[in-house]
């Protein structure tokens, strides 16, 4: 698959009407991370229900429409799902999510960004050491 | 169609054994000149045939391959004193790139120089490169840093210039040719003001060195910096030049082999210059490569390398300006710049713009081309930048616009 492709309709859409975009208050988790290379920002907010799951979630951020689409989608996916499959969550799960196999060694760490963002999170706030968030 | 007035370009590529190189299934438009230049077979050769028949440490041996590596090592510095039309073999000190050149004012001469109080200018336009290192200056010593903004047009300010020069600064540092606006400074004029004002000159030259005749005599500055990769030559060298009673009256940068002519269990004596500078043993097939390059340069002719890219930044400013929802950074007038045109493309991230060119074999820049100052001053978190050398045509230009002719489809812009 060409690397263009991700720019099908459905990334576009999230690019630029994203879900679940701006700050939630109360939140239990709040994390940020940034890509050096492309400046690409994606901040996590999480309110965590009794049961230890995703009650609600938001993000916020700039960059490439990879970043921030994958972003926000990663929102939608997580939201009402337990802390625990989160840290199960990998790197073929957000290419899944994208719709593509292979986005080429630059544009990968764009789209898993928000994936280490909301594991980095999740552990903090597990209390559980930060072991595996890339998943390369 | 190929031919410009200036150079044959369809001539040149040849020499450019990369260019034959297929990327995606497409003909390779490099456009990331600004970042690093792609390097002619006459360079390449000169650093292999120098590895394969002349290798020995320099300035150590008596032997005949000691000796003919040192033969090689000063002629590579007597081009590189020759291209900038530096008065003295003594004023050009090898370093690995134009950021260690500048690295080595910070630490032999600004430490030494530079005091609590003092005033440091600098301009929103330069590389890290050029920043950094005055801003841990700045915070080691006390002293402070004022910077000169841009116009509109993205000329520097030379008003405020002009103002700061009358609170008596002790370093005024700038680059001569900015890697996003393109905008090339009056070095000329700077450095007067400076020297008027009583403060050492650094110039950032990195972006221009490569495209245009650079005289420090003419200039009239206290030091300057470019590196070799950016002007057809290898990776991991760089030059420094500096007015010979600064670097003499200087203590050493690093300090080791060859930069000490005597050393005792009670201390060392400094080896003459420019070794002075030069710890270690030296990059010699980088100095080998650089003059091989240099030489190229000269083959082409300076002048005719500048008008081409005059020609060629103007046809693509020219174009550009018919692209619907494209913003073009820095002067209108392609006499003004050097071969570099930043833009954004409506709502499109350079990222995904330049994984879409990429898609096409067009090679460009994204982000903040290391100028994240000038970049959020602009108001812009990012640009995409395309940049222009000796072996880019029309052609080149027209692969861009197709290019972003397709982004702007794929984008439904």
């Amino acid at each position: 698959m060409s690397s263009s492709d991700i720019y099908r309709e459905l990334i576009l859409d999230y690019y630029r009407n994203p879900r679940n975009f701006g700050k939630l208050d109360p939140h239990d988790i709040d994390f940020k991370d940034s890509n050096p290379l492309c400046g690409d920002e994606v901040e996590i907010q999480v309110r965590v229900s009794p049961d230890k799951k995703i009650e609600d979630i938001r993000f916020f951020g700039k960059g490439c429409a990879i970043s921030q689409a994958s972003a926000s989608m990663l929102t939608e996916l997580a939201k009402g799902r337990p802390l625990e499959w989160v840290k199960e969550l990998s790197k073929a799960d957000i290419l899944k999510m994208l719709g593509t196999t292979d986005l080429g060694p630059a544009r990968t760490k764009c789209a898993l960004l928000s994936m280490k963002v909301l594991k980095a999170g999740v552990y903090g706030y597990l209390g559980a050491t930060l072991e595996d968030t890339t998943d390369h | 169609m190929l031919r410009s007035e200036t150079l044959d370009v369809e001539l040149v590529r040849k020499d450019f054994p990369i260019l034959k190189r297929r990327i995606h299934g497409k003909r390779l438009v490099y456009l990331d000149n600004a970042a690093t230049s792609q390097k002619p077979k006459s360079v390449i050769d000169a650093i292999a045939d120098f590895y394969r028949k002349h290798n020995a440490n320099p300035h150590r041996g008596v032997h005949q391959l000691s000796i003919e590596s040192t033969e090689a090592f000063d002629e590579g510095r007597k081009k590189a004193m020759s291209f900038i039309h530096a008065s003295a073999f003594e004023e050009v000190v090898f370093t690995r790139s134009a950021t260690e050149s500048l690295n080595l004012v910070k630490y032999a001469w600004g430490r030494s120089h530079i005091r609590k109080g003092d005033l440091i200018v600098l301009t929103i336009m330069e590389h890290h490169s050029n920043m950094v290192p005055w801003q841990l200056l700045a915070k080691e010593t006390g002293a402070r840093i004022e910077y000169v903004g841009i116009t509109t047009e993205g000329f520097l300010d030379y008003g405020r210039l002009e103002r700061l020069m009358r609170e008596s600064p002790r370093l005024v540092a700038f680059s001569h040719c900015s890697n996003l606006l393109g905008t090339i400074n009056d070095a000329a004029r700077i450095c007067s003001l400076a020297r008027r004002a009583g403060a050492t000159t650094v110039v950032d030259a990195a972006q221009s060195v490569p495209h245009m005749k650079v005289d420090v005599q003419k200039l009239g500055c206290d030091f300057l910096a470019f590196s070799g990769h950016k002007m057809l030559g290898p990776t991991g060298i760089g030059v420094l030049y500096g007015r010979k009673a600064l670097l003499q009256e200087m203590e050493p940068f690093e300090s080791g082999g060859d930069m000490i002519k005597s050393v005792h269990i009670s201390g060392a004596e400094w080896n003459d210059l420019p070794y002075k500078f030069e710890a270690g043993t030296q990059n010699v097939g980088g100095v080998v490569g650089l003059g091989a390059a240099i030489d190229y340069l000269e083959s082409l002719g300076m002048e005719k390398v500048r008008s081409h890219e005059v020609e060629l930044t103007s046809y693509a400013l020219e174009e550009m300006s018919r692209v619907p929802g494209i913003t073009v950074y820095g002067p209108r007038d392609a006499s003004d710049r050097g071969g570099v045109v930043s833009f954004n493309l409506g709502d499109i991230h350079p990222h995904d713009l330049a994984s879409i060119l990429d898609e096409e074999g067009v090679a460009i820049r994204s982000g903040q081309h290391c100028a994240q100052p000038l970049t959020e001053s602009l108001g812009l978190s990012a640009t995409t930048r395309a940049s222009f050398y000796v072996y880019n045509g029309r052609d080149d230009v027209d692969a861009l616009m197709s290019a972003l002719g397709k982004a702007r489809r794929i984008f439904c812009l």
